[in-house]
């Protein structure tokens, strides 16, 4: 049988730079074929290819046998391809029918059959979404879940998920994967792209290795180990992932939160840190971790309960007195929250703190060079200058950029949310290195997660959070993932409240 | 803009294109001396000092408010009120260089404005009500306050204002003061903008807002500030204008706000925030400048006037942004 869609030493450059060479990889009927690989592998331009968004430069594209020069993204649906990207490509203001019939809208519109088609793609995905909402008023899992039905009423045979599960809670991620196993029994072409390993053990038929816009490999799960295939990807064992834990003694007290309240349902989180001291901050998306954190940072206001910051009381009204009350913030959402995308990356590395490298507000900019210079080197951020804007950074870089603000804001606690997102397993290391040196440096670290493993990697202890309140405490001895998950989903009891602390 | 980037995401560390930033950067200054070359061949009475003075003096006025509106745009914003708030100041002029010594009759004109743009920047900083409606209510409001202070009839500046009108009518240098005390002002504006933490911020705000609260900015100042300079240095204009014609008035600067935002445009600055430069507004300011003086020489109709000055504003735009669309 020919495979559904099979590539052909696929060649691309930009402006020079070889973003994928002589890349083969097909996809059969049936199958869930996982793409894996580094940030800049070159995984999302061989999609973009396949998905008719770019031409190769050579190579060749063969749809069931036959030949094809995809002329954009439109041939390619047509011809039963679907690409959900990463970022969704939805209207937020229209209502789920008129998504997912977007683009194929007839010119007269019966809006209660387009209606009921749309609740029956949903429904044949498990879902129930009413099809007159507003996307924007949806989650991102539901919102996800009317990608999948928009590429179902394409009719397509082939669906590419590049990082679907990045957004979602562990449990949409579950029902996502479920969604995945289903279209492939019906007799779909998949395309998965991630950098959670453990789902792609989960679902793949096969897996294709891509490093540095080559083909590495074609494995399948069960003849190839993780730290295997972790080694094909970055070309070096799993143990050496995490790095070496520095042997610190916790200092004084840093933070001290008590029966800490927010506006939105977090209630009586309780919890302290000291200095040189790694705590992780687990739990479901949605729990609360994130909220907290910018409680603490003064980003959210706060309803209820008393902090201390190095045993002053310590209420921020606003991120300004949080910094200059020596707590620093690296935010789950980096190109949104983290850094000025468009800005240089020397400007963004000096925002929270100029003061070293300014005369009465003006900068001095050999001083101001010197500085970033030294930041650049210590973090080891890769860059063609200082002077390009961050966006021209890789995921990883970008975020080494956030880290070295904050660097140089020299905080007494720095809180780390979902520090690794989107980012890949080279650049995951040396971030762990950053995490590590913090605390070496005598700060306290606050990191939140949804990796466990790399909680448990990073941490000296992890604080598990549920439905708003913080439901206990794991020690290195109690690490394991149940254990974390377990936790999180169990009401608290009264008593153990006063423990916590 | 950044779309560009984004289609090749997963190249690595790859430079972007700087074919889109060089045309953002220079497109500017190439549609200026295109106009140039043209002109001169128009006209020889283009490239005479005499006529460039001219158009040097003319937009004295626009160039000091296009400063103001160049860094309210970084941040996002829009100020409406630069036209009625020169007016407000051209009246004030006219009416405190009788009761008060100059430079504190000036003072109190130029605080005048500042206050105009505190109480709209209050609203949309605070407030977070949106700047084009609060500017508008400020640009009503302020042309009010003018007419009535002015009973709507002009206002001579009399012998008390002759050291002011002596100023706004002669030389230093072969240059209307005028237009140095606007170059001077673009020069102290390239300083802020280019070297101070307040010029990087402001334009950061515009670019990523919520990135920069994050960094424990307080960012509602800055886009205060922002507001309280386009209001001080309106003010300024209208002293200009008052200065150069020797009488206050409630109509002066009508209109003005369009060919400010046009000139801010023109020299490639976004209205989406965070893309714009002091010495491209400068040239937008000329540009606009010398479009005008080139109709004129040209006998072109007044009216026929606004119409191409809508397809040259287009023009430019398409220019600054052609890379961009070549990519589509």
């Amino acid at each position: 049988m020919a495979a559904l869609i099979e590539l052909q030493g696929i060649t691309k450059s930009f402006a020079g730079i070889h973003a994928l060479t002589e890349v083969d990889f097909d996809l059969h009927a049936g199958e869930v074929h996982a793409l894996v690989g580094e940030n800049g592998a070159g995984k999302s331009t061989l999609m973009r290819v396949l998905g008719g968004e770019m031409r190769p430069d050579s190579g060749r594209n063969l749809i069931e046998g036959q030949e094809v020069r995809l002329t954009g993204p439109t041939d390619a649906i047509g011809r039963g391809i679907s690409v959900i990207h990463q970022e969704m490509a939805l209207a937020p203001d229209l209502s789920v029918a008129e998504n997912i019939f977007l683009g194929a809208l007839p010119q007269g519109i019966n809006w209660r059959r387009l209606r009921e088609r749309a609740r029956a793609l949903i429904g044949r995905l498990g879902f129930e979404i009413a099809p007159g909402d507003q996307v924007s008023d949806l989650s991102v899992a539901h919102q996800q879940v009317v990608e999948i039905a928009k590429a179902l009423s394409r009719d397509a045979r082939v669906i590419v998920f590049d990082e679907p599960t990045a957004v979602l809670s562990t449990g949409d991620a579950r029902r996502l994967l479920q969604i995945i196993k289903d279209l492939r029994a019906s007799g779909v072409g998949i395309v998965y792209i991630s950098h959670r390993l453990d789902e792609i053990y989960e679902i793949a038929d096969r897996i294709t290795v891509m490093k540095d816009g080559r083909r590495v490999d074609t494995v399948t799960p069960e003849s190839t180990p993780v730290d295997e295939l972790i080694r094909k990807m970055v070309g070096r064992p799993l143990s050496q992932l995490f790095g070496e834990k520095p042997d610190t003694q916790p200092g004084d007290e840093v933070l001290r939160v008590r029966n800490l309240h927010l506006p939105n349902g977090i209630h009586d989180v309780s919890f302290a840190i000291r200095r040189g001291e790694v705590v992780g901050l687990g739990g479901l998306v949605g729990s609360g971790r994130t909220e907290v954190a910018r409680a603490i940072f003064g980003a959210d206001p706060v309803s209820g309960g008393e902090m201390e910051l190095n045993g002053q009381p310590y209420r921020p009204r606003s991120p300004r007195q949080a910094v200059r009350q020596g707590v620093g913030l690296v935010p789950e959402d980096r190109k949104g929250q983290g850094v000025v995308l468009d800005m240089e990356i020397r400007k963004n590395a000096t925002m929270a703190n100029s003061a070293p490298v300014t005369t009465a507000g003006f900068f001095r900019p050999a001083a101001e060079r010197g500085l970033v210079e030294g930041l650049i080197r210590s973090l080891r951020i890769k860059l063609g200058s200082m002077n390009d804007p961050v966006s021209s950074l890789s995921g990883g870089n970008q975020q080494k950029v956030v880290l070295a603000k904050w660097f140089n804001a020299d905080p007494d606690l720095i809180i780390l949310d979902e520090p690794t997102r989107g980012v890949d397993v080279g650049a995951k290391t040396e971030i762990y290195t950053l995490v590590h040196r913090l605390a070496a440096e005598g700060k306290a670290v606050i990191v939140i997660s949804s990796e466990h493993a790399e909680l448990f990697g990073l941490c000296d202890r992890v604080l598990v959070m549920g439905e708003g309140e913080l439901r206990g405490e794991l020690l290195p001895a109690e690490f394991t993932e149940e254990k974390l998950l377990t936790l999180s989903m169990t009401r608290r009891q009264p008593a153990q409240a006063e423990t916590m602390a | 803009m950044t779309e560009n980037a984004a289609s090749f995401n997963e190249a690595g560390t790859r430079r972007r294109f700087g074919f889109g930033r060089a045309f953002r950067q220079y497109g500017t200054f190439v549609i200026f001396v295109l106009l140039i070359l043209v002109a001169q061949a128009q006209s020889d009475a283009f490239l005479t000092e005499r006529n460039m003075m001219n158009v040097l003096r003319q937009m004295s006025g626009i160039g000091v408010m296009a400063i103001g509106m160049l860094f309210v745009i970084l941040t996002r914003g829009i100020d409406l009120s630069v036209g009625s708030i020169a007016a407000l100041g051209s009246v004030a002029t006219a009416i405190l260089v009788k009761e008060y010594p100059l430079p504190l009759a000036l003072v109190l004109v130029v605080g005048m404005g500042a206050a105009c743009g505190l109480i709209s920047g209050i609203f949309i900083a605070f407030f977070r009500l949106p700047a084009f409606v609060i500017t508008l209510a400020m640009m009503t409001a302020a042309r009010g306050f003018a007419l009535i202070l002015s009973n709507g009839q002009p206002i001579t500046l009399g012998a008390p204002g002759k050291a002011l009108q002596g100023f706004g009518t002669s030389f230093t240098l072969g240059v209307p003061n005028p237009a140095l005390l606007m170059i001077a002002l673009f020069a102290l504006a390239f300083v802020v903008l280019n070297y101070s933490r307040f010029g990087r911020l402001v334009k950061a705000i515009g670019s990523n807002e919520e990135a920069v609260r994050l960094s424990g900015i307080s960012v509602p100042w800055y886009v205060l500030s922002v507001y309280v300079i386009s209001g001080a240095l309106s003010a300024v204009a209208g002293v200009l204008v008052t200065s150069r014609s020797g009488v206050g008035s409630a109509s002066v600067g009508d209109g003005n706000e369009l060919d400010v935002i046009a000139a801010v445009v023109i020299g490639g600055a976004s209205l989406m925030g965070g893309v714009g430069g002091v010495i491209n507004t400068f040239i937008g300011v000329l540009i606009l400048g010398v479009i005008g003086n080139i109709m004129n020489l040209a006998g072109v109709p007044g009216y026929h006037q606004q119409v191409y000055l809508g397809v040259i504003i287009v023009a430019a735009v398409l220019i600054q942004n052609g890379s961009t669309l070549l990519r589509r």
